[in-house]
């Protein structure tokens, strides 16, 4: 990892579509080297997925997503890390991560309705072994994904020319 | 009826982008180049500060020089990051933009028939401001082989002994030149030896991809006879807060207060509270903004090599100057049949003075896609004369 590196990652995770003859314009690297290092960043497992911001409101598709945070009694040796992995092989778990403040885990859950996600939580999250106590939020509306703003803002109007 | 418009205001030459302002503004999906703004907006939490002045109810006049905390913080501020040295009580003013400063900056030590030297291609007020104040606008060029910077040997063919002062800008609007330490030193010589003034604009400081900005007034004995300019504007996409200051020894600093505080009272006050907040805590928000601003220049001047158009690679601001010589068409006329032809607005070099022409100024403060489009404008253009 040097400051190119970074240069590289915070580009893609800007744009992860752009061609390496782009990001090599933007870099002064030649495409050959962008490609390169995109690969060794992908190969260590730096780079994890190349995915996409999608507003699903907008698309009308109906998913229902809450917050679930939950409070977790810490195994010896282990930590929250065994419980937080077990949590993280289900599919409805989108992001999971441990917090301080009143509660340990915090899971980002999807599902068709809010019958899967509740069904989810009380089947599957609250009767597992050393979770305590549960809080499910479930999302109203989303304003902002990952540094994205969802809602529509005008275009700031400027002057075709000024000096 | 006499005509009552004064000679100085009749003399002031008239736009040179009026033409192309007017035709742009009937023309849709024009992608212009020919802004010098930044395309950001102004980061959230100054516009929250702002705001918030405001429901508090600090809308009145601000002391002339400008609030106290805000010219404390930038004393604060110039000296870390420039090693610049003002008193924010005697050598401070606070400034409606970089456009006021430079205002008063001429007026309070040019007097009629006093010759000034502008370093050119260069914004487009100075000359004119100059002659407002009953000066001599004195052109040097800088020249695409010495990258646009000031070139001591041409400044010393300019001097008379009715020179009274130099007008320099770098990071330079048209050209993205700067000066580096050594190009500063000899043109540090020459001022000081023929007793002259600088007047040095560095609204761009923060804007600089190879090397951090020397600010003048830090070379050898140049502080005791700097002006030194600067703003909120492009650093901090504040342009149009209205914020600016004007750095210089006690009396010259006195003088300019004088004429500020005549014409211009203060700064705006929300404006000011705004650029203290930028100080704080926006400086995560502005170095994201020259991280793209590089990407963007790294491929967009690539691009105008590819595509036949030289330009040098600039060092700061947010422009590239390249060349039109190759096309056989003057800045002018590129300008002008790219804009009808494929809707791509440039500003035409010869607008910014001795050394312009031939030139575009095409200001990479917009979004890659536009510049990408742009690009891809210019080279169909290029390709069909």
């Amino acid at each position: 990892m040097d400051d190119k590196d970074l240069e590289l990652l915070r580009i893609l995770e800007e744009n992860s579509r752009l061609s390496a003859q782009e990001i090599g314009s933007m870099t002064n690297l030649i495409p050959a080297e962008v490609e390169a290092r995109i690969h060794a960043l992908e190969e260590s497992r730096i780079i994890r997925k190349y995915t996409t911001v999608i507003n699903w409101e907008k698309a009308g598709n109906g998913e229902v997503s809450a917050i679930i945070e939950l409070k977790v009694s810490p195994e010896r040796d282990f930590g929250y890390d065994r419980i937080a992995e077990r949590l993280s092989r289900f599919r409805q778990v989108r992001t999971l991560r441990l917090i301080t403040g009143t509660y340990d885990l915090q899971l980002m859950v999807s599902g068709k309705n809010v019958q899967e996600v509740s069904r989810f939580v009380s089947e599957h999250v609250a009767p597992m072994d050393r979770i305590r106590e549960t809080a499910t939020h479930i999302v109203m509306k989303s304003y902002k994904e990952n540094g994205n703003t969802l809602f529509e803002q005008q275009e700031a109007e400027r002057l075709p020319y000024s000096f | 009826m006499r005509n009552f418009v004064s000679d100085r205001a009749r003399d002031i030459p008239p736009s040179g982008i009026r033409k192309f302002f007017d035709l742009a503004l009937t023309m849709s999906d024009v992608i212009s180049l020919g802004v010098g703004e930044p395309d950001f907006r102004t980061p959230w939490n100054i516009c929250e500060a702002g705001i918030y002045s405001v429901e508090q109810g600090a809308t009145s006049y601000t002391p002339n020089r400008g609030l106290q905390t805000l010219r404390r913080a930038l004393a604060i501020h110039l000296a870390n990051r420039y090693q610049l040295r003002y008193s924010p009580d005697d050598e401070m003013i606070i400034t409606t933009g970089v456009s006021e400063g430079l205002d008063i900056a001429i007026r309070a030590i040019v007097n009629p028939g006093d010759e000034v030297l502008i370093a050119e291609p260069s914004y487009v007020s100075y000359a004119p401001c100059v002659a407002l104040a009953g000066g001599i606008p004195v052109p040097i060029e800088c020249t695409e082989q010495d990258h646009f910077r000031l070139n001591p040997d041409k400044l010393q063919e300019k001097i008379t002994p009715k020179s009274k002062a130099l007008i320099v800008n770098f990071p330079n609007n048209p050209t993205g030149a700067i000066m580096r330490k050594e190009d500063l030193e000899p043109i540090a010589d020459i001022v000081t030896d023929r007793d002259l003034m600088l007047i040095s604009d560095e609204v761009y400081s923060e804007l600089t991809y190879e090397s951090p900005h020397v600010a003048a007034a830090t070379v050898k004995d140049l502080r005791e006879r700097t002006i030194t300019l600067n703003g909120f504007s492009k650093a901090y996409a504040m342009t149009g807060w209205r914020i600016g200051y004007l750095c210089a020894p006690k009396e010259i600093c006195d003088a300019a207060l004088k004429i500020h505080q005549y014409v211009m009272l203060c700064a705006p006050a929300m404006g000011q509270i705004g650029a203290l907040e930028a100080l704080r805590s926006a400086e995560d928000e502005k170095t994201s903004m020259i991280s793209e601003y590089r990407l963007r220049r790294n491929s967009f001047v690539a691009g105008l090599n590819r595509i036949g158009l030289s330009c040098h690679v600039p060092e700061g601001a947010f422009y590239a100057f390249p060349s039109v010589k190759g096309t056989g068409l003057s800045d002018v006329e590129f300008a002008e049949r790219l804009l009808r032809e494929q809707r791509v607005a440039v500003v035409p070099g010869s607008v910014f003075g001795a050394g312009g022409e031939y030139h575009l100024r095409c200001a990479y403060a917009v979004s890659r896609e536009e510049l990408t489009e742009a690009l891809g404008r210019m080279e169909s253009f290029i390709n069909g004369l």
